[in-house]
């Protein structure tokens, strides 16, 4: 089956691995990811920032490509585009004057028929059911699910989950058998956009939820934005020095985690594109049946 | 939630707010909840319950304050102080236009020039291509802030791990991205 | 043939300052039916009154209109005037010439015309009258309470000790309510058990006053002065006059680990127990949910151990019927439990409690003893902090009104905690500190300077749990909103009071107005604090609001007085003005379809279904009737009604006709 896709300018550049993990895992499921031909950037944190109506007209350009090329379901795995989508879908719907406007500027007319999924949903509606045949390696490790702010707030928008202790990650990872573990953190923002104009202040709300994880034991931060995976990731050297300590534990996106379970390559889901080493501690079956397949090889080849 | 106060006439920022996003600042009782759970609080001059104060006195010295802050621009839009809010004050709309507002009126805060040169330069990337390319943001973002050096320690690994692509992707209907953007950010404001 | 007497008040100069008094007399005298029309200085004076009376003997007068001041006023002056001189009270009107004609216009002809057209609707309506009895209900003098704490308790001893008998039904085991639950009382640390024991005593040993407990409300028929109620006794599966309260069943009890609902979930109760150890009365029941012999069949300890056995496995619920002449609602509230607020963990955090589980382990007969131990593993808390508005002032997540009790009690709380805690440090985030009563501001005051408990104004963003603390994140807005973070020990969080679980299930049965919040509505909210809408049943404490122990039980003697008032008189007198539904001969009977329309309309409630049999019992028709007693004479039921079969006497449609020709000269 094909579903409607929406990857991001993040998924297309710095975090490529998530778009990696998200095709790749809709493929083991027998889904193609069709991207919205000629989509544009949701314009993110800059648009909101500084003109309301450009931050509107960025997102329902895509919305109303999606509309033209026949797509209900558009998965949008960058937890930021999926707020921008749903929020301009929201604002667009509750204004009648508003989205006039919006649709003249853009020169294209959005109906409203657009259904954004967030890739948690995506999971929820398409994979998870079917999940449990195609487990090939269960993910036995403490994962600490980090759901960040967007894919959870504001809550009268987006209608998903809960905004105090959200479960919806949790439940998926244990589908997998993951031991997800209750922490305080879950929702704490990490930091968004001031990575780069404002890295100390990252560093330190990135420090924070880094820091929790791994004094609860987690194993893993399992991820579903490329914002949030960036500062936890790709900052890790200057969350050391904030935290006076070197913390190791990996952080990777949960169509990985997934990818791992039934099967996909740690090369295939790009691990090796991370900035912390994803390195599991324990690392049970997988290690096992590598270690058998070389035994194996070793009797065969002599 | 009343919506019975159109017939008041409120020309101060607090009544512009009322108008463009709906916020009412009266509804704040000033619990405070809101900074309490702001990750940023500690960043800003003037936490968010003290924003919302300043703009009830509705003195033109305390407007002022406001809208030279840096609050508006360490803001995140995380949406946590509305999660949190028991009287539903919308914080993060009433600081997306304090900060269009802001920029208007020419009193955006000086120390806060990165973050918005930041913006900027990813609109910037944008408007030319209709996607974000990463190499002309961080370029154009170093030439704003002047600050050359930053980062540079990552980007060998970021090279390395194939983060980062060389070439920009253009989208085809750049045409329609640029009108876009000439029909909001850049028009320009009819003077009264 | 009408005879009527047109009596026009200057009312000194109010009137007769813009209207010529003399003239409007001597015009309304030329009204065909008008024998008489004088005019005078004050009608409603003695020497006015008699004129009257004189005029109504003399020139045999069948109906009187005082054109004079507002009815409000002086309607009951004239007609008990009219009534000493022979005539029927009804057949006297008052025109209103004063507040609807001189004071709100100038002086002049148009003026006077005016007045002369009021004068004219009211005589036309007037000749129509026709004379009404006031209807006399009888009166049982029996009162019945729902509810056993302070406030129920308050009423029952007023109205026994008036010398009336009075039925108190109580849900729980025993009475107290969340009184007995308090450790010590604001403002003044009194021990509440031991101020409140003595009462429950007198109740259950009042010679008036029949106790009956694990008992509910079944339902409600009949009108003031005459109520029939079915109470249902919940089996207690004990003899109640065998048991001698030894309280030897419930040491043996292997069932051991249901949570206590007077401890609020902090220690555990048998299945057969005593809700706490002062209860009245001081008798077990067994919850029939939890017993091993009502699940499997099994066990039977009690029955054994039981030296008198009064042990009744096979008791049953027993009805009541009783008849009663009014009743008091005093069920009380609740509280909002700590689960319900996300920020604050759900719930899953054990550390953080309620403000009725901080009574519990501060009172002395608590699961902790009165030492102030945390329900986690029993420590101590070095740091406490207490959170007010804990979901009140809350529209967002809470209820919107502010509880009014709490800013009270966490500085009671505070006090106490640092009465027992010496070196402890009591932490509170508060909005305001609303302590409005004698003596509550100077106690708030004495918890900050003399217990050091630390105010801190602003509210709390969220607490988690860290390696066996609570983090508290809150801010101080009085130090420019600077976030403020404590490792605590344990949270008392302040929650919201909320109506009394099954309030609106009781509400309805009792056919009681009830707001949005489930709290009981006062007929009005500031001269008629202790009645309802409904005639008859009156209000006590906080099941009408929240409110605190001083305002419960003030209420509570108000509601007694007024049982009291209602029980003084043998008959109640109502006015007569009530809707009556036609009957004619038959085979029609009444104009009335018998649609019920004006049933489903009525606010008091005051339609009922009436009958009409032939003489072998057979069902001819089935027709709408006003019970006089109950109806109000809102005149809703005869606006609805379609076939206008319903009038109101005083008010019918031939009256209020007349009236409106009269004013549009077609008559």
């Amino acid at each position: 089956m094909k579903l409607g896709f929406y990857p991001g300018c993040s998924l297309e550049g710095m975090s490529r691995e998530y778009s990696d993990s998200v095709v790749a895992l809709a493929k083991r499921f027998d889904i193609e990811l069709v991207q919205i031909p000629d989509w544009n950037c949701c314009g993110a944190t800059a648009a909101h920032n500084l003109n309301k109506e450009l931050s509107l007209s960025l997102p329902a350009r895509n919305l109303a490509l999606a509309e033209k090329e026949g797509f209900t379901d558009v998965v949008v795995p960058c937890a930021a585009c999926y707020s921008r989508f749903s929020t301009t879908h929201h604002e667009l719907m509750h204004n009648h004057d508003l989205r006039h406007r919006i649709n003249e500027v853009m020169e294209m007319e959005y109906k409203g028929t657009i259904n954004t999924l967030n890739v948690i949903q995506f999971i929820d509606k398409y994979i998870i059911d079917k999940i449990e045949e195609k487990i090939v390696n269960k993910f036995n490790y403490k994962a600490a699910c980090y759901y960040g702010c967007l894919l959870v707030r504001p809550n009268n928008i987006l209608g998903f989950d809960r905004t105090e202790d959200p479960q919806t990650m949790d439940v998926v990872m244990r589908k997998i058998g993951a031991d997800s573990i209750d922490w305080a953190f879950k929702t704490e923002c990490c930091g968004a956009g001031l990575s780069v104009s404002a890295t100390n202040t990252v560093a330190r709300l990135s420090g924070k939820i880094v820091d929790d994880a791994e004094h609860r034991g987690a194993e893993v931060i399992i991820v579903a934005c490329p914002m949030c995976h960036s500062n936890l990731d790709m900052r890790r050297s200057e969350i050391n020095k904030y935290l006076g300590k070197k913390v190791t534990t990996p952080v990777i996106y949960i169509t990985q985690a997934l990818g791992l379970a039934v099967g996909i390559s740690e090369k295939e889901l790009g691990f090796n594109r991370h900035f912390v080493p994803v390195n599991f501690p324990k690392k049970a079956e997988i290690e096992k049946k590598a270690e058998v397949k070389t035994q194996i090889e070793e009797v065969n080849n002599g | 939630m009343s919506d019975n106060h159109n017939h008041i006439v409120d020309n101060s920022l607090a009544g512009k707010v009322k108008e463009h996003t709906g916020v009412l600042a009266a509804r704040c009782y000033q619990c405070g909840k809101c900074s309490a759970g702001c990750p940023v609080s500690e960043d800003m001059d003037y936490p968010p319950s003290l924003i919302m104060r300043m703009l009830q006195t509705g003195d033109p010295k305390d407007e002022e304050l406001v809208l030279r802050s840096k609050s508006i621009w360490f803001c995140l839009t995380c949406e946590m102080c509305i999660a949190r809010c028991p009287m539903e004050v919308d914080i993060p709309p009433m600081m997306d236009f304090l900060r269009g507002e802001s920029i208007k009126q020419n009193k955006a805060n000086l120390a806060s020039k990165n973050i918005i040169s930041f913006h900027k330069a990813f609109l910037d990337s944008i408007r030319q291509t209709g996607r974000l390319y990463e190499l002309g943001l961080t370029l154009d973002f170093k030439v704003r802030s002047m600050k050359l050096m930053q980062d540079m320690s990552i980007v060998p690994t970021m090279l390395a791990k194939n983060k980062l692509n060389f070439l920009p992707e253009l989208i085809k209907n750049r045409r329609n991205i640029k009108q876009i953007f000439q029909k909001t950010i850049d028009k320009k404001e009819e003077t009264k | 043939m009408a005879r009527i007497g047109v009596f026009v008040c200057h009312c000194g100069e109010n009137i007769s300052a813009t209207v010529d008094c003399g003239k409007v007399a001597q015009v309304t005298s030329d009204i065909p039916g008008v024998v008489v029309s004088v005019d005078y200085k004050y009608m409603c004076s003695d020497p006015g009154q008699t004129m009257i009376k004189e005029y109504i003997e003399k020139k045999k007068l069948t109906g009187v209109v005082v054109a004079a001041c507002s009815p409000r006023m002086h309607e009951p002056t004239f007609r008990r005037a009219c009534g000493e001189a022979g005539l029927n009270p009804f057949l006297c009107e008052m025109a209103n010439v004063r507040e609807h004609c001189s004071w709100v216009h100038d002086k002049n002809d148009v003026t006077t015309d005016k007045a002369i057209d009021i004068v004219r609707t009211l005589v036309e309506k007037v000749k129509r009258n026709e004379p009404l009895m006031p209807i006399k209900v009888p009166v049982t003098k029996t009162a019945l309470v729902i509810g056993g704490g302070v406030a129920g308790i308050q009423s029952a001893l007023d109205i026994a000790n008036c010398g009336h008998k009075v039925i108190m039904v109580e849900k729980d085991p025993s009475i107290g309510g969340h009184m007995s639950q308090l450790s010590e009382t604001f403002p003044t640390l009194d021990c509440s058990q031991c101020i409140l024991t003595p009462r429950m005593v007198e109740v259950a040993q009042h010679p008036n006053i029949t106790l009956y407990t694990y008992a509910e409300v079944e339902s409600l028929d009949g009108f003031i002065g005459n109520f029939k109620v079915k109470i249902r006794k919940k089996a207690k599966s004990l003899d109640e006059k065998l048991c001698t309260g030894c309280g030897l069943c419930c040491t043996k009890c292997p069932v051991k680990n249901i949570p206590s609902e007077f401890d609020q979930g902090l220690s555990n109760r048998r299945a057969i127990y005593v809700p706490f150890p002062q209860a009245v009365p001081n008798k077990p029941v067994i919850d029939k949910e939890h017993c091993t012999y009502y699940i499997k069949g099994k066990c039977k300890v009690c029955e054994i151990v039981c030296p008198t056995k009064a042990i009744r496995f096979d008791q049953e619920d027993e009805i009541i019927e009783v008849e009663v002449g009014a009743l008091v609602l005093a069920t009380g509230f609740d509280i909002k439990r700590a689960d319900f607020f996300p920020e604050y963990g759900f719930g899953k955090y054990k550390d953080v409690i309620d403000g009725l589980q901080f009574e519990r382990i501060a009172s002395a007969s608590g699961p902790t003893l009165g030492e102030i131990r945390r329900p986690s593993d029993g420590q101590i808390p070095k740091k406490i902090v207490f959170l007010a508005c804990a979901g009140s002032r809350d529209p967002a997540k809470g209820i919107e009104y502010c509880s009014k009790i709490c800013c009270m009690y966490t500085a009671k709380h505070a006090i106490l905690y640092k009465h027992k805690v010496h070196d402890g440090t009591a932490y509170i985030f508060y909005m305001d500190i609303r302590a409005a009563g004698k003596n509550y501001d100077e106690f708030t005051r004495r918890a900050i300077e003399e217990d050091g408990a630390k105010y801190i104004r602003g509210r709390v963003s969220r607490i988690y749990e860290r390696d066996g603390k609570l983090i508290v994140v809150g801010v101080d807005t009085l130090m420019n909103a600077k976030t403020v973070e404590i490792e605590a020990d344990m949270v008392v969080l302040a929650t919201a009071g909320i109506a009394s679980p099954g309030a609106e299930e009781l509400a309805q049965k009792l056919h009681v107005s009830y707001d949005q919040h489930k709290f009981f509505a006062e007929a009005h909210p500031k001269l008629k604090p202790v009645e309802t809408n409904t005639a008859g049943i009156f209000l006590a404490g906080a099941c009408q609001n929240v409110k605190d122990i001083p305002e419960s039980v003030a209420q509570a003697s108000g509601a007694a007085v007024k049982v009291c008032g209602l029980f003084s008189n043998d008959e109640l007198t109502r006015d007569p003005s009530v809707a009556v539904v036609n009957r004619t001969a038959p085979p029609l009977f009444s104009t009335c379809v018998g649609c019920f329309l004006c049933q489903s309309v009525c606010p008091y409630q005051a339609i009922e279904k009436e009958e009409i049999k032939s003489r072998d019992g057979k069902i001819l028709k089935t027709i709408a009737f006003v019970n006089p007693s109950v109806c109000q004479g809102c005149g809703t039921c005869v606006a609805l009604c379609r076939s206008k079969s319903i009038d109101i006497l005083g008010y019918t449609h031939k009256q209020v006709y007349a009236e409106v020709e009269a004013l549009l000269n077609t008559l």
